[in-house]
């Protein structure tokens, strides 16, 4: 049974046409691996009732939609209609949404099957899934006797996408909890352009640069999955009323005659050879495969981690405000004499995690009196400057850019503990100019590090352009030929 | 810029987070950590630079001002930690 779990989206849509294989088939061995994949700890809520009961009316359905019958994992950060999800916090601890979010209710349209709901990082605050409430997510890879973070936010999609517990998976992506853990474990993840897939029901963290985007075995299946979950939804005031290509049928493979940048900013000091190895590797796949490759300047590319620490957090703190223990989650237990004030207070004590209430209260400080103008409106004006880099790149004919993933392989869970908070950001230093700029970018695994773990290259499109940046990712794939899967430990 | 235990507590307290007396000063040290970071941003020229507000240049949608949802109360009242005859409790706000 196992050797379902282990076909692309693509494949399983062609075998169920064919009749070959039924969705209660598909869902059963999904189901099974999930109970197997304990010690990775990715789904964190099961519904394998729920699974059951979708796969049944997928195998009855006539004329299905794209994803009829397929099963995916659901990132706990998408609100679920009757199904827990609380973001991998407890203060949303027995949340179970009344609604479903626009994302997972086109994915249910399309006639996918939900096998339940995935770990991540606390309100998607985290590189390597270590701050969540359901405990670390773990990587399917491994190459000696520690175990290694999946990434973060999105690490339990990672793993559970990676390790064949699901077909495929939803992420979300606010500063790189997409790209990152696709690279760490050896999968594909495309973070779309902001306002390509609605917000509307997905639970919220910063919402200038929040998208949400599919994690997937390979391109193809990317294309299938992201044309599935994107389009207009009034819902959603800054989702983009555009079409939506078929953006699997724009995978040709052809990408001759393309101009690829090359941003020399991204060369950073202290980045290991391995990294500098493999991105000189890409870019000699790309001009064989017929592209122009181009040097490039983002100049402010070092200025976008800062900019995203003010940002992120200041609108994380507006955001976050909503959990006060009146209308959702928990509540803390008061004393005699007790208020309001102390109800929040005392509720976002023990309801937020270290990493939440520290962006939280950095948040606040840069939006409060004083300092509004030092930090918010400065980083908003840094920002404005970082997408320009990228609009003039794209002016001189640029069509995509290539940069690493990640500036290092998957590392070991707990290893950062000690570290300063701004280490753990640095994980994100490839991909955070993409969120800040509302571009899409796509995370493609490449190669394998000296010790044996997955290394992605990641390419960023010009902005609504995803089918032509799916189209260049897809010929990376093919010159890259990466077919490595983690070895079962679990 | 240096943060004290002093601002730290008026941040939390803001922030609506309780933190203890003893955490105060290992709080401080991490705002000064991340601030420290983030005052790179000072040596920006952003001379002349309007502060972005959309990052697509998208007009928002208008739309007919009448009421599209509501008339949900049992739904918009089930996930509360204490709702009682309709509304949801908390403690005791007017004196």
């Amino acid at each position: 049974m196992s050797e379902l779990s282990r076909l692309k989206i693509s494949e399983a849509r062609d075998a169920l046409r064919k009749g070959e294989v039924t969705s209660v088939e598909l869902t059963e061995a999904c189901l099974a691996e999930i109970e197997g994949g304990g010690a990775l700890n990715a789904f964190v809520h099961d519904t394998p009732d729920l699974a059951l009961e979708q796969a049944k009316a997928a195998d009855t359905r006539k004329n299905g939609g794209s994803l009829n019958g397929i099963p995916l994992g659901i990132k706990d950060l998408f609100c679920t209609k009757g199904v827990a999800s609380q973001a991998a916090s407890k203060i949303l601890d027995g949340f179970r949404p009344e609604y479903e979010s626009t994302v997972s209710q086109n994915l249910l349209d399309a006639g996918a099957v939900m096998l339940g709901k995935l770990n991540m990082d606390e309100f998607a605050m985290g590189s390597s899934n270590e701050t969540s409430i359901y405990g670390d997510a773990v990587n399917p890879w491994k190459v000696d006797d520690r175990a290694l973070t999946p990434g973060g936010s999105s690490g339990g999609s990672a793993a559970a996408v990676a390790a064949d517990l699901c077909l495929g998976a939803t992420g979300t992506d606010t500063g790189g909890s997409i790209r990152q853990p696709a690279a760490f474990t050896g999968i594909t993840g495309i973070k779309p352009t902001y306002g390509r897939c609605s917000r509307w029901g997905i639970v919220a963290f910063a919402s200038s640069l929040d998208q949400a985007g599919p994690m997937t075995k390979d391109v193809r299946d990317a294309a299938i999955m992201l044309q599935a979950m994107c389009g207009h939804d009034p819902k959603d005031s800054t989702s983009a009323d555009l079409p939506v290509p078929d953006f699997e049928a724009m995978l040709t493979g052809d990408i001759k005659g393309k101009t690829i940048g090359i941003p020399r900013e991204y060369h950073m000091e202290g980045m290991p050879d391995e990294i500098e190895a493999l991105w000189a590797e890409g870019r000699r796949m790309l001009q064989d495969a017929g592209a122009r490759l181009v040097d490039i300047s983002l100049p402010h590319t070092k200025y976008a981690l800062p900019t995203y620490y003010v940002i992120a957090p200041a609108e994380a703190s507006s955001n976050l405000a909503r959990y006060d223990g009146v209308r959702f989650g928990h509540r803390a237990k008061l004393g005699q004499g007790d208020g309001i004030t102390e109800m929040y207070e005392k509720t976002r004590a023990e309801g937020f995690g270290q990493e939440v209430k520290r962006r939280v209260m950095v948040g606040t400080y840069v939006l409060s009196a004083g300092f509004y103008d030092a930090y918010y409106n400065r980083a908003r004006k840094v920002r404005a400057l970082i997408k320009r880099d990228f609009e003039e790149a794209f002016a001189q004919g640029v069509d995509a850019i290539l940069t690493p993933a990640t500036p290092s392989a998957a590392f070991g869970l707990g290893e950062m503990a000690e570290a300063d908070p701004v280490a753990m950001y640095l994980n994100d230093v490839f991909t955070v100019t993409v969120n800040l700029a509302g571009l899409p970018g796509i995370s493609v695994p490449a190669g394998l590090n000296s010790r044996g773990l997955p290394l992605g290259l990641q390419l960023i499109g010009r902005p609504w352009e995803e089918g032509d940046l799916l189209n260049t990712a897809y010929a990376l794939e093919q010159a890259a030929g990466f077919v490595a899967k983690p070895g079962r430990w679990w | 810029m240096s943060i004290d235990t002093e601002t730290a507590r008026k941040v939390a307290h803001l922030a609506r987070i309780r933190v203890e007396e003893d955490e105060l000063p290992a709080l401080a040290g991490e705002f000064n950590a991340i601030l420290g970071f983030i005052e790179q941003l000072q040596e920006v020229d952003v001379e002349g630079v309007e502060p972005m507000t959309s990052v697509t240049p998208q007009r928002l949608k208008r739309r007919e001002d009448v009421v599209t949802d509501g008339d949900q109360q049992d739904k918009v009242l089930a996930n509360a930690p204490d709702a009682r005859e309709g509304f949801f409790a908390v403690p005791k706000v007017v004196e």
